[in-house]
């Protein structure tokens, strides 16, 4: 054999001077977080304290689950707008089941798979008919809560079996939860998945220039889609969790989740149009919704003041570098 | 005839006039004038709020804020009806557009001056909207019996036999309608959504123009802010709580591209007045109501799929063999 010369190698990125680091959207969420953490802790005696952190935690964990997913999604260029509805939808499904008098097995399958298949709807609807998606899932939104209203009603499903309640209930180990144990799993699966392997890198690609990236061989359709089925997966997972932490099943279950999720999403730096975010962002601004919402509920905000400053908080977090690019580029010119 | 067939309004309106056929074989009043015309009067709401959406939607933009920005204008008049019943309702209408004014002007300049995507934006002052209608009532609701009976019966009255809601709706189509057609803002606005590179070395101010159709559809959100609460007589924080997707499907189903630059006057009315004459044909024709989110859902998608032919701007396919892959 001759001689070969050795692969040269190629950075995936540039390495970034510390300053930069300084600046990055993930460290801008740290500060956040640590304000807010820190302010909490001083308004409410009851902040500090291993159990009320650990309530603190289901504030998120089943909105962050979907967040995820929806990231990388969104990182693609597409869009989620029926992940609450598919709550309700797999939710309505488990409490027929129940009805029927399935065991705790069948139904978490059963949550776990009408996710994936209304996931795979929403995704075959996009890449296949090349449909917009904020369109289609604002549709299928309507259709996914809409049979779960059709089944229910005004009724609701109750009797889960006991064992059934762990998922929402449960604690692994002293205060963790198996919600807040699975999101960690999830986000350490979803960090791999984004940043150390080929399939993220295809999904950066396309977000970036969908028809660049076919014409580099990537098959923007079937990741497209595979990002539907696992957006549609986590909401199944979630409808699980939810369900069991409830107890019960209405169709207007996680009303509103959505707008949620995808604040969640944005706020971790994911940008709406595409192409640019990270797991760690939106970890963070997971921890820092479930802060603002938690620490304001110790100090007897109603919930829908809270929302005022979740708004805000996308807001100027979106704008204050923007901001302060600005300022800079003024200031050196 | 052929030229006709190319208008997908022309479409709907056929697809409308078979709803309404449908209807009348299992509830043969349904189709008769008097009924037809307080379904129109019972979308008039939704034309409105449709009609802002268009103008957003036209230029690549989208405002998830208007049903919060109704919420909030609604509760405002309405607070001020209840503590000052002596202010004339002209008056109070004045201040329910200019409250929804200042409120998409907010989210106008936000995307102008700071190009922040408007979808970031206006989820962010969706929350926040409704959020300051809490604490602007407290959390409290205003009652019929606390609205003066003028600010209740205005959209009630009569003229010409029909009610001024629905004479109002009229009013804002055809302003809508000179604007999105004799207007240079409206070709604007078009163009914007075409492309908005070229529009820039057109002369438009692509920045400036979305401030502007944001204001016009916060207007157009406050307008109905007032008829909304007037309408079913209580104001609180729940008032169109999620009717933001409403507005937008209303649009979807008009035909109204959500990639901009393809929509108008015609389309968001009809889109409008399909969604509204299914809600009033299900109990008449004796469907459970439960059903009527899952049928106007899949009339969205029916209507995405049906207009997507046609309008697919993707790249160029230089290579067939890459697209097969």
């Amino acid at each position: 054999m001759t001689d070969t010369p050795a692969p040269r190698h190629i950075p995936d990125r540039l390495d970034k001077p510390f300053s930069s680091a300084i600046f990055s959207w993930e460290a801008l969420l740290v500060a956040v977080a640590v304000a807010i953490f820190a302010v909490n802790s001083f308004a409410s005696p009851y902040f500090l304290d291993a159990w009320s952190l650990s309530d603190l935690t289901f504030n998120f964990t089943e909105k962050a689950l979907i967040a995820f997913a929806m990231a990388l999604l969104i990182i693609s260029g597409e869009i989620d707008l029926s992940v609450a509805a598919i709550i309700a939808l797999a939710s309505t499904m488990m409490g027929m089941a129940v009805q029927a008098g399935a065991g705790t097995p069948v139904l978490v399958a059963i949550g776990i798979l009408v996710g994936l298949g209304c996931g795979a709807f929403n995704g075959l609807l996009v890449t296949r008919l090349g449909l917009p998606s904020i369109v289609v899932t604002i549709g299928t939104m309507s259709v996914f809560r809409g049979i779960a209203f059709i089944i229910l009603g005004d009724q609701a499903y109750k009797g889960y079996p006991s064992s059934f309640a762990f998922f929402g209930q449960g604690y692994v180990w002293w205060v963790v939860s198996f919600e807040l144990a699975l999101f960690l799993v999830a986000a350490v699966i979803y960090w791999f998945l984004l940043h150390r392997t080929s399939f993220g890198r295809r999904v950066f690609a396309i977000g970036n220039n969908p028809v660049a990236a076919q014409f580099s061989g990537v098959r923007v359709g079937r990741v497209k889609f595979i990002l539907f089925c696992l957006t549609g997966l986590m909401a199944g997972i979630a409808s699980v969790l939810i369900t069991s932490r409830l107890g019960s099943t209405r169709p207007s279950i996680a009303q509103g989740y959505e707008l949620e999720v995808i604040t969640m999403v944005v706020l971790g730096g994911v940008s709406i149009l595409g192409g640019a975010g990270s797991i760690l962002g939106v970890v963070l601004a997971a921890f820092i919704m479930g802060l603002v919402t938690f620490g304001l509920g110790l100090l007897n905000v109603p919930g829908i003041v809270m929302s005022i400053f979740i708004g805000l908080l996308l807001i100027i977090v979106i704008a204050l570098p923007i901001v302060w690019r600005r300022v800079r580029r003024e200031r050196f010119t | 005839m052929k030229v006709l067939l190319k208008y997908r309004e022309v479409w709907l309106l056929a697809a409308i006039v078979v709803l309404i056929g449908l209807i009348s074989m299992r509830f043969p009043g349904f189709a008769n004038p008097a009924n037809l015309r307080q379904v129109f009067n019972d979308t008039s709401i939704l034309m409105i709020l449709a009609l802002g959406q268009m103008v957003v939607i036209l230029t690549r933009s989208i405002d998830l804020s208007m049903a919060s920005n109704l919420c909030f204008t609604g509760m405002v008049v309405a607070m001020l009806n209840a503590a000052h019943p002596a202010i004339p309702i002209p008056l109070l209408i004045f201040i329910t557009l200019l409250v929804g004014l200042v409120l998409g002007a907010i989210n106008g300049l936000l995307v102008w001056r700071l190009n922040i995507p408007s979808i970031v934006v206006t989820l962010g002052t969706l929350t926040i909207y409704r959020g300051a209608t809490f604490v602007i009532s407290g959390g409290a609701w205003v009652n019929a019996d606390q609205m003066s009976p003028d600010f209740i019966g205005l959209q009630r009255a009569a003229f010409l036999g029909t009610p001024v809601l629905s004479w109002i709706a009229i009013l804002v189509i055809a302003l809508f309608f000179l604007l999105m057609t004799r207007t240079a803002l409206g070709r604007s606005i078009y163009a914007i959504g075409v492309n908005p590179t070229a529009s820039v070395y057109a002369g438009i101010d692509v920045g400036r123009t979305k401030f502007i159709v944001f204001c016009i559809s916060g207007m157009a959100a406050g307008l109905c802010g007032y008829l909304w609460i007037s309408r079913y007589v209580i104001a609180s924080v729940e008032v169109a709580n999620g009717y933001e997707l409403n507005i937008i499907a209303a649009c979807v189903i008009g035909g109204i591209s959500i990639a901009g630059g393809i929509g108008s006057v015609g389309g968001a009315v009809l889109g409008a007045l399909f969604l509204g004459i299914i809600s009033n044909a299900l109990p008449v024709i004796n469907i459970s109501p439960f059903w009527q989110m899952a049928i106007s859902g899949s009339a969205i998608i029916l209507a995405v799929v049906l207009n997507a032919r046609g309008e697919r701007r993707q790249g160029r396919i230089i290579l067939k063999k890459a697209e097969a892959a």
